[in-house]
């Protein structure tokens, strides 16, 4: 007479003793993914602490009681047997096809160790990184010098739809936020100056003050920082989803190389936009500081711009405008180089991007400081 | 086989695109255990059908039904619990690109919350194992593979939960005629042994006649035949004489009249 001994959790499991003095464990109901949900973890650990108790060997499983066994049951039993059959196993044939299986499966092989967290392999890494980015850079640069050189022999294969495309997205469509960024920066720059030269009754110097910081320094750099991030961004992007779409191989395959018409449009591109933008910035970043001035110390804006250009030598214009030129072809070869790179996969777009805006800016302020040091004696007047 | 519970009933689906409508008031009707194969010309709406019924498009008018819920108002745990009773296979198989194999098929794991690691291990192994999969691949990332072997992972990506309800865009699309038909077999075993109901969009003709119980056949924005290939066949009706009466079709159907 099978005697009852335990009713498990919403009745998943009978633990019965026959006749015959074994211990049988009747598992009833449903065993699948979806009917265990939540109580998962809690019927594996009810079930392995029965089979922990009775003796292996004689402990009777019959599964030909459970209505619908899914392979996610199949497997929470198999690791509470220890991934093997136990001594005494009732199954109905379905069921022993996915024991059947499961016997078959195999393991994951262990991971490869590696030497991630040595910090002198992961230095020689990084320093082999930056050697890779540096060469992969200049053979860019050298491949565009090249192409320049055949379109030199060759004008009519000049890619001038794509140099104006570029043009008109780099150029055009950034004038918007410059003009935002600019004025604000002009206002803030006139605002804190102002009231300090005030002090000293120095007033009209506050034209010395932004003419020079904006026109030399500021504009620049606000534009080609901005240019940076925004069209940089755009530019790795772009030829990053190129690749993962196959369409870099399909330009390739039809003997349209990538150099000559994705990266030289842009970096023409981006070099004529970048100095139009640094002279919109300024222009808007000199207006905003000097309307800031006017309604803060009351000095007119047509005094101003008349003693601009007393103040101002023009060598600081034509210093920024080397700037932006530079920083814009600058920005666009990293951009390029950085596209170029991506593996056509998702992380590696996200990491490309990022990589390629952080060196643009860092590139840009590079730039920014061998200008100052190189050209310090232009454009300054010192007092003698 | 008893085939009576409806596991997916579409009524009065309309379709539109902006003024272009792709389906007009089509009713469906999916029973569990079944092989239901859409097909149609390119643009016959095969694949929005297949999107709305997985939630990822909602049709202009008319209900779907999936599992006895209603699939575009139902509530947030049964949208869940939905999900989890339903696996898919993309055409272009979806994986997960920044996740090697193993993480990819672990993933749906992951997300139940009540599995142990230890358990997603081997469920994993064993559903790499299914598909035909060897464990050396199992670190790979999916720009390692090959289409077929990235068709198989996916595969085993929407087996993972061990689904009721298996939907599968093009299924064959891109595979070798041998590897299509180790696939068909694949889909076949399973079935049989998972007791899978699958709903596949496919142009494949030798795919069409091996594993589909039932066709339903997409053209002029409505189901314009619905019923075993035997049946199809005698439709007259444009499209269907097209495709099933060329060389190809013809080979298929010699096929299976030698089964």
């Amino acid at each position: 007479m099978p005697s009852d001994l335990a009713a498990g959790n919403n009745s998943r499991y009978r633990l019965v003793t026959t006749a015959a003095g074994d211990t049988l464990l009747q598992l009833t109901g449903s065993f699948t993914l979806t009917s265990l949900d939540r109580s998962f973890p809690t019927v594996t650990k009810e079930l392995a602490k029965l089979a922990s108790q009775s003796d292996a060997s004689s402990l009777h499983w019959d599964l030909t009681d459970v209505s619908q066994l899914d392979y996610a049951g199949a497997v929470m039993l198999w690791r509470i047997w220890g991934e093997q059959r136990p001594a005494h196993l009732l199954l109905r044939p379905e069921q022993e096809r996915m024991f059947l299986r499961l016997e078959k499966s195999v393991s994951l092989p262990e991971q490869p160790r590696r030497i991630l967290f040595l910090p002198i392999s992961m230095l020689g890494k990084q320093l082999l990184r930056f050697l890779d980015h540096l060469t992969g850079m200049i053979t860019l640069s050298g491949q565009i010098v090249l192409d320049l050189f055949f379109l030199m022999t060759h004008p009519g294969r000049i890619p001038a739809r794509e140099i104006s495309a570029n043009l008109y997205r780099t150029g055009a469509q950034a004038l918007g936020i410059t003009a935002v960024v600019g004025f604000l920066i002009g206002i803030v720059l006139s605002y804190l100056t102002s009231e300090q030269l005030h002090m000293f009754g120095a007033d009209i110097y506050i034209v010395n003050i932004l003419g020079m910081s904006i026109i030399r320094e500021l504009g620049p750099m606000l534009a080609a920082i901005l240019v940076a991030g925004r069209s940089g961004s755009a530019m790795t992007a772009q030829l990053g989803v190129m690749r993962v779409t196959e369409e870099l191989d399909a330009l390739t395959v039809m003997g349209i190389p990538h150099s000559m018409r994705l990266v030289l449009p842009k970096i023409i591109g981006l070099g004529i936009a970048l100095p139009l933008i640094v002279l919109w910035t300024s222009a808007i970043a000199l207006l905003g500081g000097l309307v800031a001035a006017e309604l803060q110390i009351g000095l007119s804006i047509h005094y101003a711009l008349t003693a601009l250009p007393d103040t101002v030598p023009i060598a600081n214009l034509w210093l920024g405008l080397g700037k932006g030129m530079v920083c814009g072809m600058t920005i666009a070869l990293i951009a390029c180089h950085f596209g170029l790179r991506i593996k056509p996969n998702t992380e590696s777009l996200g990491e490309g991007t990022t990589n390629s805006v952080v060196t643009s800016i860092t590139a840009v302020i590079l730039i920014d400081a061998i200008f100052a040091v190189a050209f310090s004696n232009i454009g300054i007047r010192i007092a003698s | 086989m008893a085939i009576i519970d409806p596991v997916i009933e579409i009524t009065g689906l309309t379709t539109r695109f902006g003024s272009h409508i792709i389906h007009e008031n089509i009713d469906l009707t999916v029973y569990k255990g079944e092989i239901l194969a859409l097909v149609g010309g390119s643009g016959s709406g095969k694949t929005t059908l297949l999107r709305q019924m997985l939630g990822l498009v909602t049709p202009a008018q008319g209900s779907v039904r999936i599992l006895g819920a209603r699939r575009y108002d139902c509530g947030r745990e049964e949208q869940r619990k939905l999900r989890t009773r339903s696996g898919v296979l993309f055409q272009q198989g979806a994986l997960f690109s920044a996740l090697t194999v193993f993480e990819n098929v672990a993933l749906p794991l992951r997300e139940m919350r009540t599995l142990c690691e230890g358990t997603i291990r081997e469920l994993v192994m064993l559903k790499l194992g299914m598909v035909g999969v060897e464990a050396q691949h199992a670190r790979k990332m999916p720009a390692e593979l090959s289409g077929g072997m990235v068709k198989r992972v996916a595969l085993a990506r929407a087996l993972a939960l061990d689904p009721e309800l298996l939907f599968l865009d093009e299924p064959t699309a891109g595979l070798d005629p041998a590897l299509s038909e180790g696939f068909v077999d694949l889909v076949r075993s399973l079935r049989e042994e998972l007791a899978l109901t699958v709903i596949m969009v496919t142009h494949d003709l030798d795919t069409l006649v091996a594993i589909s119980d039932r066709v339903a056949v997409l053209a002029d924005r409505r189901i314009v035949a619905l019923g075993p290939i035997p049946e199809i066949i005698t439709i007259d009706h444009p499209f269907i004489t097209a495709f099933f009466g060329g060389m190809r079709g013809r080979n298929a159907l010699r096929a299976l009249q030698q089964h």
